[in-house]
């Protein structure tokens, strides 16, 4: 195990020198000269050329890149171009708000698609499957910038059943402005993740051991639930933990709808801005949260699943 | 007298899955549906359907849906249902460019991984790890601020982003196939590596390249929708289904609802047409999931 560990994290390195190049090519190389965009359009040369200084562009670009890698590990990002805040203290504020919205959304459409996709490769072929398979796919069919506006037209605006926008930062006042962009996360999220789950049950349900669990007389409830789900964790242990950084950076298209606070925000933000620092690291967070958590799903692969050796 | 057994004449993968498809009566429909939209984009770039996309009526911006506006008129004036119907032209170009973008970059690279493996392999596993470990839409914005927003650069953030998953797929084919025995004896009869590359083990796994383009295509039209909404879809006044789509923000504020209407309902048949012609595509190219 401590093995196999001390190579994953020595194979994380290529990884990371491969994300922090692109993402120092893409920004520091290609994108025009920052110190300009920074300064805005009145600048005089002068105060373009301090502004320079002060970001460390007048260095080798091989420095300039060093100070890029040195922002991963001391987490110090710089300030924000548009609003001279600390990044990181943005970051940090907006990772619960984020959190509130997507972590309660994402349980509940596991709640709901896991035992209806279970339900589903049960029933495969039925009249009951054939018609939930085409609701499903009409349901992806839909953008999910549609969703966003429609689910915010009909509540918000026509039947006044939710606020239209905003967020209240206490704990319990939170969850009145975070209802109804939860319950439009978990519609737009069903259709994707019926298919996928029925896809990984379908899978198991073929098996042998289903085959055999069925002629020794087991009931369907039985087979379903301690055989087919069971053998289905590994596949659905990933979809999980791979999801766990994609709900710490939040939703882009419903916190900048809601006017929430998070980090889908911060990004939606800086994006219309051109706030460069911003989304750069945001795009060197999301990159290293991914990683973790892929080390992470490779670990408890080998707890859950004893076939594979770890070594 | 020797007599030589004329061989039944085989029938090729290809028109064992082209007979497949026409069986199937899902595969018919949603590839006419197909035909349709590119016939409808057809038309409306040679300026024969709806050439009254462009012009401004300042008289009657927001008029709802009535008999000579089916989809009413946005905030010019203009006639909803004949900018989303040009729409179609952009939504095409992009799913068909940013497919095609995709799909040659992760066949190439894939087909490289896989045949010549060692060192190659690791660099190009190297490479896709990484495209894969920076967040998708970063990569497509921090692209297109480096370019500059337009329908070419929505063609390639799209294609260069998106060709991982179907790379993965084909270098993991081209491993297997390279040791069969086909392979080799294509060696043996001094077949290069160009040869046994393109000529023999691509047209084994050509059926992955179909079946990817199909669903990059689909997730190209989406991604068009998501990058208009963050301002990096097409010039404005350029009708897309993306740009209509973010701008009933503001018409939804009026209760005008149906610019939304419009532009949904033309990309949610184009989308959903796709999907299913792709599930049978899928099952008719590789028949082991027949059945499922």
């Amino acid at each position: 195990m401590l093995k196999f560990l001390a190579r994953r994290l020595l194979y994380m390195i290529p990884i990371l020198f491969g994300v922090t190049l692109i993402t120092f090519l893409l920004f520091n190389v290609a994108g025009g000269d920052p110190a300009a965009t920074a300064a805005g359009r009145y600048a005089t040369p002068e105060q373009i050329d301090a502004i320079r200084n002060e970001m460390g562009l007048n260095k080798p670009l091989f420095f300039q890149y060093l100070d890029l890698v040195k922002q991963i590990f001391t987490l110090d990002f710089g300030t924000s171009w548009s609003s001279k805040q600390p990044i990181s203290m943005l970051i940090k504020n907006g990772i619960g708000p984020s959190i509130s919205v997507t972590g309660p959304a994402f349980l509940l459409s596991l709640l709901i698609t896991i035992p209806l996709a279970l339900l589903l490769a049960h029933k495969r072929n039925t009249l009951f499957d054939k018609a939930m398979m085409v609701s499903c796919l009409a349901m992806i069919s839909l953008s999910s910038v549609v969703y966003v506006l429609a689910g915010q037209y009909i509540f918000s605006y026509m039947l006044g059943w939710f606020p239209i926008s905003g967020w209240d930062p206490s704990l319990t006042g939170r969850w009145h402005y975070a209802v109804l962009p939860i319950l439009i996360i978990v519609s737009l999220s069903l259709g994707s993740y019926v298919l996928f789950f029925r896809t990984i049950f379908l899978e198991e349900i073929y098996q042998d051991y289903v085959r055999t669990a069925r002629s020794k007389g087991l009931g369907n409830a039985k087979i379903l639930l301690k055989h087919v789900l069971r053998n289905a964790l590994v596949p659905i242990i990933t979809l999980v933990v791979m999801q766990i950084p994609f709900l710490i950076v939040g939703s882009l298209l419903i916190e900048s709808f809601f006017g929430i606070p998070g980090l889908g925000g911060l990004i939606f933000t800086a994006i219309q801005e051109a706030d460069f620092p911003v989304i750069k690291a945001m795009t060197l967070i999301g990159a290293v949260l991914y990683m973790i958590f892929q080390l992470i799903s490779d670990l408890l692969y080998a707890v859950v699943d004893p076939k594979i050796r770890l070594g | 007298m020797a007599i030589v057994a004329a061989a039944p004449k085989g029938r090729s993968l290809w028109s064992d899955a082209i007979k497949r498809l026409r069986g199937e009566k899902i595969a018919v429909i949603t590839f006419v549906i197909i035909l349709l939209y590119l016939l409808l984009a057809l038309l409306c770039a040679l300026g024969v359907a709806f050439p009254n996309y462009a012009v401004i009526n300042n008289a009657s911006p927001y008029l709802p849906p009535n008999s000579e506006h089916w989809f009413g008129t946005d905030i010019f004036g203009r006639d909803v249902l004949a900018r989303a119907a040009h729409g179609t032209i952009t939504s095409l170009i992009v799913g068909f460019f940013g497919a095609a973008l995709a799909v040659v970059i992760g066949t190439t690279l894939g087909a490289i991984a896989g045949y010549f493996g060692s060192r190659i392999d690791d660099l190009i596993v190297w490479f896709y790890t990484t495209i894969d470990t920076i967040p998708y839409i970063l990569l497509v914005v921090a692209f297109s601020f480096v370019v500059g927003p337009g329908l070419s650069t929505l063609c390639v953030a799209i294609g260069l982003t998106g060709w991982v998953s179907h790379c993965r797929l084909v270098r993991s084919e081209f491993m297997k196939h390279r040791e069969r025995d086909y392979v080799q004896g294509a060696k043996a009869l001094g077949a290069g590596h160009a040869r046994r590359i393109f000529i023999h083990i691509l047209p084994n796994v050509f059926h992955l390249v179909l079946i990817n383009f199909s669903l990059g295509f689909v997730g190209a039209v989406k991604a068009e929708v998501i990058l208009s909404y963050l301002g990096l879809g097409v010039k404005p006044g350029t009708p897309s289904w993306g740009m209509m789509i973010s701008d009933a923000k503001l018409e939804l504020a009026r209760g005008a609802w149906w610019g939304l209407a419009g532009a949904t309902v033309l990309m949610f048949f184009l989308v959903l047409a796709f999907t299913l012609f792709n599930d049978a595509l899928r099952d008719a190219l590789d028949p082991k999931l027949k059945g499922r």
